[in-house]
């Protein structure tokens, strides 16, 4: 559970050694990260996986050299990532982004190849992110999902050997969701190697080999998805259910914590669909039953140990 | 250079798509020139420089219009940052160099398709000239130009797509004002202030060879110095311009 250990597989891949990036803010200083230490080997996809405000962003931007850590370093396919990009070694979907108008998407594509060394040829980048009936649109006449496809192909211009792909799914439907993962999946076996930052669990779960966990600036468990997911994808159940002590719910099986707020108790599950049938067959008078994912950032709570009442 | 050709053929493209963009910049130079040089278009020494009015305007339209075209590149540039184009940019070989390049060129053509647009104005007023005082004219007023590119880059890296236009339009119309675009400033505060604007000296730039003082070392000085010092702080914010905004 420990990051892995940097060392092997130098000269290849991505290593991040003792990031550390604080913002100054009209409110004080704000370390978005505090120390990222990771490696990425060539081929693999891997997730970083975090609630909105963990860090994922700054670690990227620092990744990719947009951003000058303030502390550690960024080793890209043995050298700083200034060197990989004017290669053309990296491509990236940066969070946000937009893409410039006035062009046609057969336009902004060449554009962009135009200024790469060996560029991946721009039907092909057409193809691959599914815009070859799109080529001669103007890009401010694209629709969200498209828009986002668009920025994929421009992520693909240099035909890049790494693609960082921050949030790369927002805002794209779920056919679209799918037919994106699968160009991913492709390309990942023709030997790119991936990089996404996400907050959604079932994304790093299905799409991963690998998934670093980030929370509060640092990377928090590293491991294969189902390890991670085990860990994060913990439910709750929540019901109404006055004068039963919570020390009795906590000992139903499936449950790992129960607590009272009030008239609701709240119980954290290790298996919620053993813990239900439990809790209906003892607890006849429970109502208003309410079964949910704890939400990543309740589990990222619980896993960092920060003391805070986690609101309802 | 072929990356600088190549991206410089696209940005030309966008330039040329936006239309409402470049007719509304070329047209309205071009209506000002008739509305202000018509009237006075018996003037034979306007303001007692010895300068013909017809002429007089042309060159100082010309000025306020190039001014405009170059100084509106920020309005693009920022535009482009607000949807993080910027950032994408910072991923690619094309290096700060080669984007300030293109991005001036742009600015260029566009100054070069507004002198062309007035100079035919100014013949349809009677304003004739030998074709060497045309094209001496014309590159010195290109010349003259070097610290408005330099403020448009600057302004497009610093503010937002809502703040800029106001702010170029503020700042030309200043620059026009004191320059002596609209009416000479001969003598007094204002001609004192006059001397150390780059505008100033556009507008004389122009008048080179039509009668006018022309530029001397100090306007030289004065554009040089204009020209170095806003290119040194574009530079800059261009630089810390690849965070998130």
């Amino acid at each position: 559970m420990a990051t892995v250990e940097a060392g092997q597989d130098n000269g290849g891949g991505i290593t991040l050694r003792g990031l550390k990036k604080t913002y100054r803010t009209p409110r004080g200083p704000v370390e978005a990260v505090r120390d990222v230490n990771a490696h990425v080997r060539v081929g693999e996809t891997v997730a970083l996986l975090g609630p909105n405000g963990a860090g994922k962003s700054t670690t990227v931007d620092m990744l990719l050299g947009l951003q000058e850590p303030d502390d550690g370093s960024v080793d890209l396919f043995g050298g700083p990532p200034q060197r990989a990009v004017v290669a053309g070694r990296i491509g990236a979907m940066l969070q946000d982004g937009g893409v410039l108008r006035d062009l046609t998407v057969r336009e902004l594509l060449a554009m962009m190849a135009a200024l790469y060394p060996a560029p991946l040829d721009v039907d092909e980048a057409l193809r691959l992110a599914r815009l070859s009936e799109l080529a001669d649109r103007r890009t401010e006449r694209l629709s969200g999902a498209e828009t986002q496809r668009l920025r994929f192909a421009v992520a693909l211009a240099s035909d890049p050997d790494l693609l960082v792909l921050d949030e790369p799914t927002v805002g794209m439907d779920v056919e679209s969701r799918h037919a994106f993962w699968t160009t991913v999946r492709e390309l990942s076996q023709a030997g790119k190697t991936f990089l996404f930052a996400t907050h959604y669990l079932e994304e790093a779960d299905e799409y991963a080999d690998r998934v670093l966990l980030m929370a509060h600036g640092r990377i928090v468990a590293d491991g294969p998805p189902n390890e991670i997911k085990a860990i994060v994808g913990a439910r709750t159940i929540r019901a109404t259910l006055p004068g039963v002590p919570a020390a009795t719910l906590a000992h139903l099986p499936g449950v790992t914590t129960a607590e009272r707020r009030g008239d609701t108790v709240v119980l954290v599950c290790s298996d919620s669909d053993t813990a239900l049938r439990e809790l209906l067959a003892t607890q006849p008078r429970a109502r208003d039953i309410e079964v949910r994912g704890a939400g990543l950032e309740e589990a990222f709570l619980q896993l960092t140990g920060v003391e805070e009442e986690v609101a309802a | 250079m072929s990356d600088t050709l190549a991206y410089a053929r696209y940005e030309l493209r966008r330039t040329f798509r936006n239309r409402r963009l470049y007719i509304l910049s070329l047209a309205f130079p071009l209506a000002l020139y008739y509305a202000i040089a018509t009237p006075n278009r018996a003037e034979h020494s306007i303001g007692g420089t010895g300068i013909a009015a017809p002429i007089y305007v042309m060159v100082g339209l010309t000025a306020f219009g190039t001014m405009n075209a170059v100084v509106g590149c920020g309005a693009r540039i920022a535009a482009e940052r607000a949807v993080g184009w910027n950032r994408q940019l910072r991923l690619t070989p094309l290096s700060t160099r080669t984007y300030f390049r293109v991005k001036v060129l742009t600015a260029y053509v566009m100054a070069v398709l507004t002198i062309v647009l007035l100079y035919a104005a100014g013949a349809t007023l009677g304003v004739r000239l030998a074709a060497a005082d045309w094209l001496r004219m014309t590159a010195l007023i290109l010349i003259g130009l070097a610290p408005f590119a330099a403020i448009g880059i600057l302004f497009g890296h610093l503010l937002t797509p809502d703040s800029i236009g106001p702010a170029i339009g503020g700042t030309t119309a200043f620059f026009a004002l004191l320059g002596g675009v609209w009416f000479p400033v001969t003598h007094g505060a204002m001609h004192a202030v006059a001397e150390g604007l780059p505008s100033y000296w556009l507008v004389q730039a122009g008048h080179v060879g039509l009668g006018g003082q022309g530029c001397g070392a100090a306007g030289w000085a004065v554009v040089a110095a204009w020209t170095v010092a806003c290119a040194a702080l574009a530079r800059r914010a261009y630089e810390r311009d690849t965070r998130r905004v």
